[in-house]
């Protein structure tokens, strides 16, 4: 292997994570090697514990946003840094320590040896790790479907945050990036935009901190909402 | 004249004027306030103009010529609602991409000032 390494930022959106934030730029950190060039790059979405505090003597790229933005737009932020700074590839991942960054490698490879513009860290596909609840694995059933119908190709895991793109599709999500939830709705923005995307098998764990933003009424919230943006994503020229 | 209208001429007026104050005072942009005038200069005509109610009921084929004073009024609200809501999230994708830029910037110039001090 005689090519340059590449260089990927690792964007972790964090709003109050101050328990996990700490072992997950650690974990990422760790993992730098010659081949594997990676950069945590923090975006602090206004939290009110001391996260921002806490990323700002750390090793990584600290990203202050005055406002809170929601995830979407945290992770627009992140992915504007990688662009804007010549980063070849950036992956998301959840700073509640639910994405072990070992699989950041393999994410790579795959994305690079199948030509694709996304890879998806799913963990439906070897079903190991920290699995969901069962309303929740219902409620991703039932987006796996839909997206099916639109898409006609099958994502097992569409609500998995962990995500590595390549330029090409860093400047579809520095153009537009959905809100709050913008997982599943994001797979029909590539879909839309002729990204070519895929899944890689990983294993999740149960978050280490913090809590769901997603848990009862929410829930119904979550899905009339994702629903909703789905279809008029698609719809959307 | 009937003592009601008296009530709902000054009523519409002193609307009207507070509106015209708003635009002065510049708090108001123009485009929101001819709305507003022009629903108020609807209200003082048939303020002033009693049985315009009863044509207009009549032409619209309304039982009751007052249901129509209510539902166009809500008709009315309903699309200015949908108008501000409309606003609100461009106001907000673009106080999205402000503080996205305001951070980008401002590592930029932390980054920048590391590199000097070394």
């Amino acid at each position: 292997m005689s090519q340059p390494a590449k260089k990927i930022a690792v964007v972790i959106p964090a709003y109050n994570e101050e328990a996990s934030i700490a072992s997950v730029i650690e974990a990422v950190n760790n993992l730098r090697s010659e081949q594997l060039q990676l950069t945590p790059v923090v975006v602090n979405d206004a939290s009110r514990d001391t996260t921002g505090e806490l990323i700002s003597r750390l090793k990584c790229v600290p990203l202050h946003l005055p406002i809170n933005l929601g995830i979407g737009g945290a992770v627009q932020t992140g992915v504007k840094f990688a662009f804007n700074n010549g980063f070849d590839f950036a992956v998301q991942i959840d700073a509640d320590g639910q994405h072990p960054p070992q699989f950041i490698p393999n994410l790579a490879n795959e994305l690079e040896k199948n030509h694709w513009d996304v890879a998806i860290g799913s963990r439906f596909i070897d079903k190991q790790g920290f699995q969901s609840s069962f309303a929740r694995r219902t409620g991703i059933r039932f987006l796996q479907w839909l997206l099916e119908c639109i898409t006609g190709r099958s994502v097992t895991d569409p609500t998995s945050g962990m995500r590595l793109m390549n330029r090409k599709a860093m400047k579809v999500v520095y153009e537009f990036y959905p809100d709050e939830y913008p997982e599943p709705e994001a797979i029909i923005l590539y879909y839309r935009r002729g990204l070519t995307f895929g899944e890689v098998p990983v294993r999740m764990n149960e978050r280490q901190g913090g809590q769901s933003s997603i848990q009862g009424l929410r829930g119904c919230y979550y899905m009339l909402k994702v629903t909703i943006a789905i279809i008029f994503t698609y719809l959307r020229r | 004249m009937q003592r009601i209208q008296f009530v709902a001429i000054i009523a519409s007026v002193s609307f009207l004027g507070s509106v015209l104050l708003q635009i002065k005072k510049g708090k108001l942009r123009e485009e929101y306030a001819f709305v507003w005038i022009l629903s108020t200069f609807a209200l003082i005509a048939l303020s002033f103009w009693r049985n315009g109610l009863d044509l207009l009921g009549h032409l619209f084929g309304v039982y009751e010529p007052l249901n129509l004073i209510f539902t166009g009024a809500i008709f009315a609200i309903l699309i200015y609602l949908l108008h501000l809501s409309t606003t609100v999230s461009r106001l907000q994708l673009q106080n999205r991409t402000l503080a996205q830029e305001v951070v980008l910037l401002k590592e930029k110039l932390e980054s920048n000032r590391a590199a000097n001090r070394e």
